[in-house]
């Protein structure tokens, strides 16, 4: 389980977040939805280590850590492909650094995952000469070759069209259930959220606070079509918009 | 062919056109401005003559080439590592290049002789500086985006350098290395007019002091060909390696 308790963060008086509250349970799905500048990235670069935190305790598993540095997978809206490797190295690139790039498992688990996402007449071409959503395919391979159980996920799907963002998504679904991940992703996409996740969390504009918390319980099978589930949307959207409402 | 490369040559051979036809016009002597007809004779009929002489000017500038990516790679990636570093070197770097490289030539000569070696630090001092400043530029152009992910992959710098900061860094080493290797010809060239007994800024010399202006224009002309191909050369080579852009 992840856990945040009380963190704080400040950019030159600027409060972006203070005692923010998290919690994550293991092999769930959750969602961190808000308004546009409420300090979700900045999160995520706390939680991650790229900025320090000014107050607060991250705990993974049980155990204090300072952030989540080389503890988790991290994927977002730009693929971070690298141009001069292949497909296929870039999905290997963890394996590498992690020192095992030849390990069979880690060749035969990519090689796998290319295969069922569609990818594996590519594996050899380098990222310029693929579309975006291959390569967006690829980056998610990439963060599945982690052998992290947490993943974090930063508006993964965002740069996508319609299309390419629902096959991922189904995708995304079925190989957290295979892999036994548990995710904590970023969106801006209430539909997006709502099929998606097991828990969805409602942020605040800054400073960034979890303003309500929706517990969805329904199978993920069909839940476009959920009354229950069009009514939260609803009532999310309408309170996002409010948070538009202030002066511009 | 494109356009542009017939444009150039169209630029070259009107200009040498005007040049012959005034030369024949005005009865220019040799001796002051040989015609285009006279140098080219030279250069074919004396290439007995200029062959070693190249030969030499291109060994002291390959040899300077390779000894200033022994000293300019290693050291960008230091100055990269270690910004302490770097700004303890920037000032002296600076200073290096601004010394007239004629200043330094004699020098170089006292202290290393009249042989090659003098001529291949010549040619190394003057090639170090623009690679050493492209090739830290591009290691500080990298994506910070792409240097977090590694981060968080748990890369170590040496990780990093190996599987980012360097190809990420190579179009600009490559600038640097073009500009490098088309100025390096100045640098071995002023070294043999200090101080020689080969090599083609030698060869100038002695045919100046003779008032055999066409083999000076000849030499000059093989100097030109020799940086040319040798730009050509690291452009194939970037295409080749930067096989991604």
């Amino acid at each position: 389980m992840l856990s945040v308790s009380g963190l704080t963060k400040k950019f030159e008086g600027l409060t972006v977040m203070e005692g923010f509250d998290l919690t994550v349970r293991r092999g769930s799905f959750t969602t961190l939805i808000g308004p546009s500048g409420c300090g979700k990235s900045t999160f995520f670069d706390v939680l991650t280590g790229v900025f320090p935190g000014d107050g607060g305790r991250i705990s993974w598993l049980g155990e204090d850590v300072p952030d989540l540095m080389g503890r988790a997978a991290y994927m977002q809206q730009k693929d971070l492909l690298l141009p001069w490797l292949s497909l296929i190295d870039n999905a290997m690139l963890p394996a590498k650094i992690a020192g095992a790039p030849t390990s069979r498992g880690s060749q035969e688990k990519a090689s796998a995952l290319f295969g069922r996402l569609g990818l594996h007449d590519f594996e050899n071409y380098i990222p310029r000469k693929v579309s975006g959503g291959m390569r967006q395919r690829c980056a998610l391979v990439r963060t599945l070759m982690f052998e992290h159980e947490l993943v974090l996920l930063d508006e993964p799907l965002s740069s996508l069209d319609a299309i390419t963002r629902r096959s991922l998504q189904a995708l995304l679904l079925l190989l957290q259930s295979e892999f036994n991940k548990t995710i904590l992703m970023i969106t801006h996409d209430i539909e997006e959220a709502l099929l998606m996740s097991d828990e969805l969390l409602v942020l605040t504009p800054m400073p960034m606070r979890v303003r309500e918390r929706f517990v969805l319980e329904m199978p993920k099978s069909g839940r476009s079509s959920n009354p229950e589930l069009l009514k939260i949307k609803e009532h999310v959207l309408e309170e996002l918009e409010g948070d538009l409402d202030g002066p511009i | 062919m494109d356009r542009s490369n017939w444009i150039s040559l169209l630029i070259a051979l009107t200009v040498i056109a005007i040049w012959e036809f005034a030369c024949g016009w005005f009865s220019v002597p040799d001796f002051i401005l040989p015609a285009p007809s006279e140098i080219l004779k030279t250069t074919v009929f004396k290439a007995s003559l200029l062959l070693p002489h190249a030969g030499v000017t291109a060994l002291e500038i390959i040899m300077g080439i390779f000894l200033s990516l022994l000293v300019s790679v290693p050291l960008a990636t230091l100055m990269f590592a270690c910004p302490s570093i770097e700004r303890a070197l920037s000032p002296f770097l600076v200073a290096s290049q601004a010394v007239p490289v004629f200043a330094l030539a004699p020098l170089l000569v006292i202290w290393l002789g009249y042989g090659l070696s003098s001529k291949v630090l010549m040619a190394a001092i003057i090639i170090f500086f623009p690679i050493t400043v492209s090739l830290l530029e591009g290691y500080k152009n990298c994506d910070r985006e792409y240097a977090v992910f590694f981060d968080l992959m748990g890369a170590g710098f040496l990780k990093k350098l190996r599987l980012l900061y360097w190809p990420w860094a190579l179009p600009y080493f490559f600038s640097g290395l073009k500009v490098g290797v088309t100025v390096a010809t100045i640098g071995a060239v002023i070294g043999e007019w200090v101080g020689a007994q080969r090599g083609l800024g030698y060869l100038m010399i002695q045919a100046n002091a003779r008032l055999q202006v066409s083999l000076v224009f000849a030499a000059i002309l093989w100097l030109s060909v020799m940086g040319l191909a040798m730009w050509v050369f690291v452009g194939f080579l970037e295409r080749k390696v930067i096989y991604w852009k």
